[in-house]
């Protein structure tokens, strides 16, 4: 019964999707605004069919109707409940519908917001969405279908992956990447909406999405940092990145939607750069196809690919008509593109985000090729390769130093002047911190240049950020007479896009110490200890107390009490297991950490001995690693700030002096 | 208009000289970093060619090679693929499935002394999960273990 419904839903759901994505143009065509509420309706009606299904999948796995092909391959009677919930996402058929379902809820949302609005583009931008949504059901429909009858009816399931089912965060890292990667249609169905349309020559797509793309954006940051602290506290080599063509997937599309969020800037200013945001935007959306072809056609081996079938050639085939369609369409209209102004000085605003622009780009490109290249070698020469991490590391490094650097001049210097003798006292405490942090970490006996210049720069950016904050709540504290945390609320509040991109900048440079550190100075060691041995780390000491086992509902456990050391006094205990679950014969290495402020103690458990006389633990001292973890919360925090509801265009212009800020940013 | 010819090609000239750049440095970077998948046999096969250079080595753990110093975290053993075995050092604990005629993959560099100095040893476990077999689950493996936890 649950099965049928949520089948048909998808049934249904494809036709209204088809129809309406056929009934937009035509509609358009012969001016029947009417018939465009069917368009619109058609998005509604979507979306309560993919809810609908969606939920029956849910309450199958729940209810462990085991007649449900997919609840067949990832339930189990004794896998928790919350595991059980999430298991939605732990296989490929499941991460469809997850992701049709998200696509369903930006449709609605969008075309809600929207509908009202005059002229073709609302209408073309939903039957772009549509188009997209029709590919999702026919995937669900054929290669991806977790609606198939199963015959007899198995009284059991083998549960989820293992490795999916061991931490919390498999419950957060996957809905925040469907809501990042999914939610980038959204601006990418409005630039595609602007080209047929023909009201590209506008900013007005830009405008509609601004809040969208940041979301997807701010989504998209949340989900690649949850996914690294999963691989961190699952995985137990003690890394959080290793340039796995899984984690790659993820990193990509951020990289053009971050250069997009800069660039756009310019566009709106100065009216330059048009022809490129729009291709940074379609860009983006063809790369979170590409991503999900990467981890979910099985091409890739790893956790993220589930199966090997023929959903592969499915996605290959959308993303030929996708780049086919937007490259006809960006060419068709290059000639309304062209740019308003011109790059007047040479240290301007402008130039920084040209460079950001470059630096994004070159970086997204590495990670491409480095990426796509053993699929490449393997289909064009038949060898088995793989792209080790020094490829990555080398490009990729003196990259991300340029790109803290810029972090910290762009926001210093002004838009289209070159730079004068203000900035020199904006950047002045940029300098020093950089000076300070320079000193510190070479004190601490870092010798790597890039290592030292990551640190700098990073004080330089954090120096700079900080003081436009400092600057501005100042200028409003003498202006109006306001108390210092007033006058900082309401220049927040007067240009949230612009001091929330301050915000995820402060949050960024937190996240580039927290890396930089704990490649430079992580430390690690093996031991096999006996009860009562020790082993010191970097000064961190943990004594083993005993080994232990356990039963647990779903699996079983083996453990070993660490205690740690001050002296002679234990001041913690720290307990890394290795979970066995029913199906799978090697264990799950459960690493357990102790947090800190200045990093982690991290430790694993490698082997024991059957009578629990001996183990084998690694302990590995982590610096900072927190403060990759809080580092994202902030980024987060600061894409909240952008997206928060205000009043458009606030009376700032009177509100803050000129002297304080010599720009007046004219965006919301 | 002469000016903004000549920004023009200017700005052409600059994307160009970067865009060779970049693909020098990628090409070389991809050059000294591939890593290559091979079986004993095909490493073997590689010669002068084999040694010192990043490598993937995927085989079976040949039974009766393994050698484990638990105290100096020594690891010795061969990986075979029924015609050819190369000799395997590593250092740290094995993975605890790690034993006789288990599918491994030992990522590190082919020295001329004939030992592959391994950087990282992993277990091969096929994508679809194996249940345990009877003797393979960890209560009758670790009884005692799982009793002491009662206590």
């Amino acid at each position: 019964m649950t099965r049928l419904i949520a089948s048909n839903a998808i049934v249904v759901a494809l036709a209204v999707t088809a129809l309406g994505a056929l009934l937009a143009p035509i509609a358009v065509r012969r001016g029947r605004r009417d018939w465009l509420n069917l368009v619109y309706a058609a998005v509604y009606t979507n979306f309560v069919l993919v809810t609908i299904s969606t939920l029956a999948l849910v309450w199958g796995l729940v209810s462990h109707d085991f007649s449900i092909s997919y609840v067949a391959q990832v339930g189990s009677r004794a896998t928790p409940t919350f595991y059980t919930i999430i298991s939605l996402w732990g296989a490929l058929e499941g991460s469809i519908v997850f992701w049709a379902w998200v696509l369903g809820m930006y449709a609605a949302a969008v075309v809600w917001f929207n509908r009202k609005r005059e002229g073709n583009l609302v209408p073309y931008a939903a039957a772009t969405i549509l188009v997209v949504a029709v590919f999702f059901h026919i995937l669900l429909l054929g290669p991806a279908n977790p609606f198939q009858a199963v015959f007899p009816v198995p009284f059991d399931g083998p549960g989820p992956n293992p490795l999916l089912q061991n931490h919390i965060l498999m419950g957060v890292h996957p809905p925040l990447l469907y809501l990042g990667y999914v939610g980038f249609t959204v601006p990418f169905a409005f630039a595609m909406g602007a080209m047929f349309s023909g009201e590209v020559a506008s900013d007005e797509w830009i405008r509609l999405t601004r809040r969208w793309t940041l979301t997807a954006w701010g989504f998209q940051s949340a989900a690649i940092i949850a996914g690294m602290w999963w691989s961190y506290e699952v995985l137990g080599w003690g890394g959080y990145w290793a340039w796995d063509p899984v984690e790659n997937a993820s990193f990509i599309p951020w990289l053009t939607a971050t250069a997009f969020l800069h660039s756009v800037m310019v566009q709106e200013r100065r009216g330059m750069l048009k022809l490129w945001n729009l291709n940074l935007m379609v860009g983006t959306f063809v790369l979170t196809i590409l991503g999900t072809f990467l981890t979910r056609s099985g091409i890739i081996s790893s956790v993220h690919a589930f199966t090997q079938g023929t959903i592969g050639y499915y996605f290959l085939g959308f993303i030929a008509l996708v780049l086919v369609v937007t490259l006809v369409m960006v060419a068709g209209n290059s000639d309304k593109l062209g740019s308003e102004g011109r790059l007047d000085a040479p240290f301007s605003r402008e130039t920084a985000f040209l460079l950001n622009n470059l630096f994004f780009t070159v970086f997204m490109f590495t990670v491409l090729i480095g990426t796509l290249f053993p699929l490449v070698a393997e289909a064009a020469r038949g060898i088995k390769v793989s792209v080790g991490t020094p490829f990555f590391n080398r490009m990729s490094i003196p990259l991300m130093v340029a790109l803290l650097f810029l972090m910290g001049v762009g926001p210093a210097l002004p838009w289209r002047k070159g730079a004068g003798p203000e900035v020199k006292a904006k950047l002045l405490p940029g300098v020093v911190l950089g000076v300070v942090a320079g000193v510190l970490v070479l004190v601490a006996g870092a010798r790597n240049i890039y290592a030292v210049l990551a640190f700098v720069f990073a004080g330089f950016a954090l120096g700079v950020n900080v003081e436009e904050f400092v600057r501005g709540a100042n200028a409003r504290v003498k202006a109006h007479g306001e108390g210092w945390l007033t006058a900082l609320s309401r220049l927040v509040a007067g240009n949230r896009r612009r001091y929330g991109g301050y915000v995820a900048h402060i949050g960024i440079v937190l996240v580039a110490l927290g890396v930089t550190a704990s490649s430079t100075f992580k430390t690690e060691q093996e031991a096999t200890l006996k009860p009562g041995e020790s082993l010191t780390v970097s000064g961190h000491t943990v004594r083993f107390k005993n080994a232990w086992g356990r039963e647990e509902k779903q699996r079983q456990v083996i453990g070993a009490t660490m205690e740690v050391m001050d002296g002679a006094r234990v001041v913690g205990v720290i307990e890394p297991r290795m979970n066995y679950y029913p199906t799978s014969s090697s264990p799950v290495p459960t690493p357990q950490v102790r947090s800190m402020l200045s990093g982690d103690l991290y430790l694993n458990l490698m082997a024991f001995k059957q009578d629990g006389s001996n183990v084998t633990v690694k302990v590995i001292w982590e610096p900072l690693v927190p403060w990759i973890w809080f580092g994202g919360f902030v980024v987060c925090f600061g894409a909240i700030i952008g997206v928060w509801p205000g009043r458009e265009r606030a009376p700032r212009a009177a509100a803050v002096p000129a002297a304080a800020t010599p720009r007046t940013e004219g965006q919301s | 208009m002469t000016m903004k010819k000549k920004t023009k090609w200017g700005a052409l000239a600059a994307v160009g000289v970067l865009a060779i750049a970049f693909g020098w440095l990628i090409y070389g970077g991809l050059d000294s970093n591939v890593v290559y998948f091979l079986t004993p046999k095909e490493l073997a096969a590689k010669g002068e060619q084999g040694f010192d250079v990043p490598v993937r080595l995927g085989g079976q753990v040949k039974p009766g090679s393994v050698t484990w110093d638990d105290k100096a975290l020594d690891l010795r053993f061969a990986v075979t693929d029924g015609t050819q075995e190369i000799a395997v050092h590593s250092k740290g604990a094995p993975p605890q499935m790690f034993k006789d005629g288990q599918g491994v993959v030992v990522e590190g560099r082919y020295g001329r002394d004939g030992v592959f100095e391994s950087t990282s040893l992993m277990v091969k476990h096929s994508n679809e999960y194996k249940a345990p077999t009877k003797g393979e689950r960890p209560a009758e493996m670790y009884k005692s273990l799982m009793k002491s936890a009662g206590t």
